[in-house]
C-alpha cells in the first residue's frame, strides 16, 4: 500500500508501520486481524486509531511492541525494524514504547505495592540503585497526581478505576519513554474520571515530549485528544487523515457512519433512524474486494472484485475506497 | 402526567450489608413511569441506578433490604408472594441486561429460550410458540429466524445476542420493559441499531420503558423524562427537553460537560469534575456531591438538600445553589 507516499506531516516519522500483517490460527482456520496496513505516527503527535470490536486495533498496538510478531511487514522505529529484533536489543528498544491498557484494575498485579509496582520497569531496565528507584517513582507518581507518600505502600485493590489508570500511566512515564500505545486506556472509566484521565494523558504528553498512538472505538474521545485519526475496519485501513478534517468530511462511507453514530447529548437533534445496516462479517471470512462493501450504501461490482487503496483525496487525508464521500482534489 | 402512573417508586431505599458495614445504595427514591412512555435514569457506576432496577424487579440480591414501596399496575410489588411475583416477571416486568452474553442460558438453544417463555407465560401450545418465536425473532430484525432457533447464544454476534434478548423480553407483550444499559458492551454502530430498535417496539406496543445507561447522549433523543442518580439519590428529574434545555443541578451539568464534543477541536481540554464518588459505605453529612461541587458553601456540607420544583412541578432537583441561568449549558 504505497510505501512511497507520506502520511504524516513533515519530517522522518517516528514510527512507522509498513505492510503489516498479523493473522492468528484458531481451531484450523485463520483470523485476518491485520491485513497490510500501513501508517506513520510523527514525533510528537498524536495518532488516534478508531474502529469497532474485532477490527484489529489493538492486534496492531501489540503487533508494534513486537508482543505479536507479524506474518510480513515491518516496524520501524526511529528507523529501525522491530520485527528484526530479537531478545536483549528488543527489550532495551521497548524501554523507549510503553503500552496502557484499557483495564486498570487488571494490569496492576494486586499482590504488589504500588511502589513496587510502578518500579519493576526500573528494576528490568537495570536501575540498581534502590534510592534511585523510589526517586523516580515519586516524581512520576507526583506528575499523574498522586500523592507518592500516601500510594507507594498500598495495593491495587485500594484504588479506584481511575486512579489505578493513574497509577498505570505512573508505570508507562517511569522510563521516560518517546512513544506510548494507549489501548482504549479510558473504555472501562466512568464519565467524570474519563476527563480527567484523557486531561491527565495531555498533560503528560507537552510534559515529557510523548508521541502517542491512541487507540479507542469512541470517535469523540479519539478526536480530543488526535491530531491524525486512522479509522480500521476489518483489518484495513479505511482512512487516515487530520482529526479536523476527518470528521468534518469524511472520505469513507465507514467514517462517515462511525460518526454518525455517536449519540448526541441534545434532545433537539433526533438520532438518525438506524443509519448503520447489518454488523460487521467474521475476520475469519472477511468479504472480498473492500471489506466494508457488505454493510456500505455505495457499494458496486467494482467494490467486490477490486480491493481499493489508500489514495490522497483532500491534503493529508487519505481513503480507501473506491466511492468516497469527497472528491479527488 | 394525565394517566394514573403504571408504575411509582415510593420512598424506596435499598440497604445490603457489607464487610465494611451498611451500603446505602438506594436513598429515598422517588419515580413515575406512566404508560407509553420512557423514563432515563441516568448515573455513574455505583450511583444506585442498578439497584434500583432490581429493587423494581424484585430481584436484589438476598441479602439487601429494602424499604418503601414498589406499585407496579395497582399492586405493591415489595409485598407480592413469590409466585405472583414470578407470574408478573417476565409477563408484564420485562428486563435486557448489558450483557446479552449472561442472561441467556448457553447450553440451550434461541429457540428454546424463547418457546420456553411463551409456553410459561402465554400458555402456547408447542407449535403457536414456536411460529410467535420466528415472528419476534423477525421483529427484532434477525436475519433468518427459523435457522436462528436451532443455534446457541455463542453462535451469535454480541448484537445479534442481544436482539435475542429484547425478542425474549418482548416475547409477552409486557407493560414495562427496563433497560438496564442495553448497549454499553456493544460497538457504536450497533448501540445505534439497538436503541432504535427499543424505541419502536416500544412506541408500537404503547409500552413503558427504563432506559438505564451512563450516558446522557444516549437518553437524550429517546426518553421523555430523565432522572439523574448520584450516590444512591435522584439529584435532578426533568422532561428530557426541559432538563437539556436548563440544566440545575451542577452534577448533572459537569457531567455532560465532561462528555468530549464532536465539534470541538482537538486538544480542547475537558472539564473534568475533580475527585470521585463517595464512597457508599461512608455517608456523607451533607450533599453528595458537595466534595467535588464549585458552588458547594457551607450549608451544602452540613444538610442533604431535598428535591425541590423548578420553573415546572416536572422538572425537579436536590441542590442549595443551583445553576439558574439557561445559557451555555452544552458549551
Amino acid at each position: 500500500m504505497m510505501p512511497g507516499v507520506q502520511q504524516s506531516p513533515a519530517g522522518a516519522p517516528l514510527l512507522k508501520v509498513e505492510n503489516l500483517v498479523v493473522e492468528y490460527a484458531v481451531g484450523g482456520r485463520t483470523i485476518h486481524a491485520v491485513s497490510g496496513v500501513s501508517l506513520e505516527v510523527a514525533r510528537g503527535e498524536t495518532l488516534g486509531l478508531v474502529g469497532e470490536s474485532g477490527c484489529g486495533k489493538s492486534t496492531l498496538g501489540r503487533a508494534v511492541l513486537q508482543l505479536r510478531r507479524a506474518q510480513s511487514g515491518r516496524v520501524l522505529f526511529d528507523g529501525e525494524d522491530l520485527t528484526a529484533m530479537h531478545g536483549d536489543t528488543l527489550r532495551k528498544m521497548r524501554q523507549r514504547v510503553q503500552l496502557i491498557f484499557q483495564d486498570p484494575i487488571a494490569s496492576l498485579n494486586p499482590r504488589r505495592r504500588i511502589g513496587d509496582i510502578v518500579a519493576e520497569p526500573l528494576v528490568i531496565s537495570g536501575v540498581k540503585d534502590p534510592g534511585k528507584r523510589k526517586e523516580l517513582v515519586c516524581e512520576v507518581l507526583s506528575a499523574v497526581g498522586l500523592d507518592p507518600e500516601l500510594v507507594i505502600e498500598r495495593l491495587p485493590h485500594e484504588f479506584s478505576g481511575g486512579q489505578c489508570q493513574r497509577i498505570c500511566i505512573a508505570r508507562a512515564l517511569v522510563l521516560n519513554p518517546e512513544f506510548i500505545i494507549c489501548d482504549e486506556p479510558v473504555s472501562a472509566l466512568d464519565v467524570s474520571i474519563r476527563a480527567q484521565i484523557l486531561n491527565l494523558l495531555e498533560d503528560m504528553k507537552a510534559r515529557f515530549g510523548l508521541t502517542l498512538l491512541f487507540i479507542a472505538h469512541d470517535l469523540a474521545v479519539v478526536k480530543a485528544v488526535s491530531d491524525r485519526v486512522a479509522v480500521m475496519y476489518l483489518g484495513r485501513l479505511c482512512e487516515v487523515g487530520p482529526s479536523e478534517q476527518v470528521f468534518a468530511h469524511p472520505a469513507h462511507p465507514y467514517t462517515a457512519l462511525l460518526i454518525e453514530a455517536i449519540p448526541v447529548p441534545d434532545p433537539e437533534v433526533r438520532p438518525a433512524e438506524s443509519v448503520a445496516v447489518g454488523e460487521p462479517p467474521s475476520p475469519m471470512s472477511p468479504p472480498s474486494g473492500c471489506r466494508f462493501r457488505t454493510r456500505c450504501p455505495r457499494a458496486d461490482q467494482r467494490c467486490s472484485d477490486e480491493v481499493p487503496e489508500l489514495r490522497e483525496l483532500a491534503p493529508m487525508q487519505f481513503a480507501a475506497c473506491h466511492h468516497p464521500l469527497i472528491a479527488a482534489s | 402526567m394525565s394517566e394514573p402512573a403504571l408504575l411509582s417508586v415510593e420512598n424506596v431505599s435499598v440497604d445490603l450489608p457489607t464487610p465494611r458495614g451498611n451500603l446505602r445504595a438506594v436513598d429515598h427514591v422517588d419515580l413515575k413511569v406512566g404508560a407509553g412512555r420512557t423514563l432515563g435514569i441516568v448515573g455513574e457506576s455505583g450511583c444506585g441506578k442498578t439497584m434500583l432496577s432490581r429493587a423494581v424487579l424484585q430481584l436484589l440480591p438476598k441479602k439487601a433490604k429494602l424499604s418503601g414501596r414498589v406499585m407496579f399496575d395497582g399492586q405493591d410489588l415489595v409485598r407480592l408472594d413469590p409466585e405472583r411475583l414470578r407470574k408478573l416477571r417476565g409477563r408484564s416486568l420485562a428486563v435486557v441486561f448489558q450483557d446479552p452474553m449472561t442472561s441467556l442460558n448457553p447450553v440451550l438453544t434461541i429457540g428454546t429460550q424463547l418457546i420456553e417463555t411463551l409456553q410459561e407465560h402465554l400458555e402456547l401450545d408447542g407449535h403457536a410458540a414456536k411460529k410467535r418465536s420466528v415472528e419476534l425473532l423477525a421483529a427484532v430484525g434477525i436475519p433468518a429466524p427459523e435457522q436462528r432457533l436451532t443455534q446457541y447464544p455463542h453462535q451469535l454476534s454480541g448484537g445479534m445476542r442481544q436482539r435475542v434478548a429484547i425478542a425474549i423480553a418482548l416475547s409477552c407483550e409486557p407493560k414495562l420493559l427496563i433497560a438496564d444499559e442495553p448497549t454499553t458492551a456493544l460497538d457504536v454502530t450497533i448501540q445505534a441499531q439497538i436503541l432504535d430498535l427499543l424505541a419502536r417496539e416500544q412506541r408500537r406496543r404503547h409500552m413503558a420503558m427504563i432506559l438505564i445507561t451512563h450516558d446522557l447522549g444516549v437518553v437524550a433523543g429517546r426518553t421523555n423524562e430523565v432522572a439523574v442518580m448520584y450516590a444512591g439519590r435522584v439529584v435532578e428529574r426533568a422532561p428530557t427537553s426541559a432538563l437539556f434545555r436548563n440544566m440545575h443541578m451542577p452534577y448533572t451539568q459537569a457531567l455532560l460537560a465532561a462528555i468530549p464534543k464532536i465539534d470541538a477541536a482537538p486538544h480542547t481540554p475537558l472539564s473534568a469534575i475533580s475527585g470521585r464518588p463517595p464512597d457508599p459505605t461512608r455517608p456523607i453529612q451533607g450533599c453528595s456531591f458537595s466534595p467535588r461541587c464549585r458552588f458547594a458553601a457551607g450549608l451544602c456540607h452540613r444538610e442533604k438538600p431535598v428535591l425541590t420544583a423548578a420553573e415546572s412541578a416536572a422538572h425537579q432537583f436536590a441542590c442549595f445553589h443551583p445553576i439558574l441561568a439557561a445559557a451555555g449549558v452544552t458549551a
